[in-house]
């Protein structure tokens, strides 16, 4: 499935101006150092119009680092539902992908994917900010066919929240619906930073 | 002269918002360049405001809207009053009347971080009013009348009898543009202590209709920057439009430069700066012979 071709009248916006929500579940902290630090010179994000913005209700999308525990369950679900649609979720870092390190945890439940659900899987230990802004760019895609469907009067299509599913061990885009598909890798780096 | 006052009107109408979408972004390319970043297009307020409309539309609440519209109307009539060159006074009470809109507007919402940064508008809005009052003072005390086209027949530029009113004026700019130090209330930057103010719950229409709101009012502030500069002869107009244009810079270097302050600082420089710079300047013009004004 590819991204393109939606939008019949005219250029459409929400590709132009993400905005970003960051909450931390249960991360080691590894993952939001590098999500701010696309903030910074270095990277500057906003040169794609994406701002920081820290409120649900005006954000598009919903950066998640860290698995999920108990404690964090009902803060993501308040936020995810307090965001506007058209909106994506995308869980940064292998613990917000399947739980990683912390899977087998006691308090952990797994990935994002067991609460709300997810658009975008972006891997890495700690994820590095150039696979993060490649995993927005895709982001935005997904948001430009959310936005298609509201306009068309049809539901907004979204992924299953994978309750109780266990994550695969290799894991897959929103967009590769093939289940023995290839592993996905950081396309900024050609897939250096996964091996890292 | 009646006709120029209507073309003059309409223009404002026209050009006003997109003049204030481009000054927008220019400011926040500036305020890029000078965190060493390369910053958005010139034109991403414009996308973010077409984004805003793309949102789900059933977020947002009736009244508020109504209330927001009714602030931006009262906002465009008060730039109307200005560029048609009528009462002065006029124009910075509706100016207020339309923060004290968006205030009724924001306080629909139930929500904590709004409710204080609901308080903290109306905080700004006692901030700003005593220098606003004293610069319709001066302009009445220099022309002899509070209409705007009566500055337009004046020989030297206001500054130049008000200098003060004019560092006032400048000074409470920074809060009215919400520019760090004081950007209590809200601020055009990420993460806030209040999230983001008034505006926490709004989202889709309601923040784009505020946006909008913004580039008005940012064309009327530096609209009254320009309002120091400008004599009978036209090319004093150029002269206005330069001087807003280094006051805006120094805004956008003030924001970058200073960290945010309590409230309570807030208020007591901003009375502070209103009645000294005011008195202190009214003294002066009634102490310097000022033959030629029409005052005498
Ligand atoms: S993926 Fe690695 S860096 Fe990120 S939260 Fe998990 S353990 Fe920390």
């Amino acid at each position: 499935m590819s991204v393109k071709d939606t939008s019949k009248k005219g250029a459409s916006y929400v590709k132009k101006s993400p905005w970003i929500i960051h909450y931390d579940a249960a991360s080691c902290n590894g993952c939001d150092i590098e999500v701010l630090a696309s903030l910074t010179p270095l990277y500057d994000v906003e040169r794609f119009g994406i701002i920081n913005t820290g409120n649900p209700r005006h954000a598009d999308i919903f950066l998640v680092t860290g698995s999920v525990n108990e404690q964090a369950k009902p803060v993501i679900e308040q936020i995810y539902s307090q965001m506007v649609e058209p909106k994506v979720v995308i869980a940064c870092g292998i613990c917000a992908c399947s739980g990683g390190v912390f899977k087998t945890c006691y308090n952990t439940m797994g990935g994002i994917d067991q609460v709300i659900p997810v658009d975008v899987y972006v891997p890495g230990c700690a994820v590095r900010p150039e696979a993060l802004i490649d995993g927005v760019v895709r982001a935005l895609d997904i948001l430009e066919q959310k936005r298609a469907a509201m306009d068309a009067g049809l539901p907004v299509p979204t992924p299953e929240v994978k309750l109780g599913v266990e994550t695969p061990r290799v894991l897959h885009t929103q967009d590769d619906p093939d289940e023995s598909g290839t592993p996905i890798e950081p396309a900024a780096q050609g897939g250096e930073g996964a091996k890292r | 002269m009646v006709w120029l006052s209507v073309l003059l009107a309409i223009l404002f109408v026209v050009v006003a918002p997109v003049l204030g979408c481009l000054i927008t972004g220019a400011d926040r390319i500036l305020t890029a360049r000078m965190q060493r970043r390369r910053g958005p297009s010139i034109l991403q307020p414009y996308y973010d405001v077409r984004k805003l409309l793309e949102k789900d539309a059933r977020a947002n609440d009736v009244v508020q809207v109504i209330l927001l519209a009714l602030s931006l109307v009262m906002l465009v009539v008060a730039g109307v009053c200005l560029y048609a060159g009528a009462n002065f006074l006029l124009c910075i009470l509706l100016e207020t009347l339309s923060s004290l809109m968006f205030i009724l507007a924001a306080s629909v919402d139930p929500s904590p971080f709004v409710q204080v940064g609901v308080q903290r508008e109306i905080l700004q809005v006692m901030c700003c009013e005593p220098m606003l009052l004293l610069f319709a003072v001066g302009v009445y005390l220099y022309t002899g009348s509070f209409s705007v086209s009566s500055l337009f027949s004046t020989n030297l530029p206001m500054v130049v009898w008000l200098p003060l009113i004019f560092i006032g004026l400048v000074f409470v700019l920074t809060i009215k543009l919400r520019k760090s130090p004081f950007d209590i209330a809200s601020s055009h930057h990420a993460h806030q202590e209040i999230v983001a103010g008034a505006s926490t719950e709004m989202s889709g229409l309601s923040l784009a209709l505020i946006e909008v709101t913004h580039w008005y009012e940012l064309v009327i502030l530096m609209s009254w920057v320009g309002m120091f500069f400008v004599t009978s002869n036209p090319l004093s107009v150029l002269l206005a439009i330069l001087a807003a244009a280094v006051v805006f810079l120094l805004e956008i270097w003030i924001d970058n430069s200073f960290a945010r302050v309590k409230w309570q600082v807030m208020f007591k420089s901003s009375w502070m700066v209103a009645l000294v710079c005011g008195m202190v300047n009214f003294a002066m013009f009634f102490f310097i012979d000022s033959n030629g004004l029409v005052f005498f």
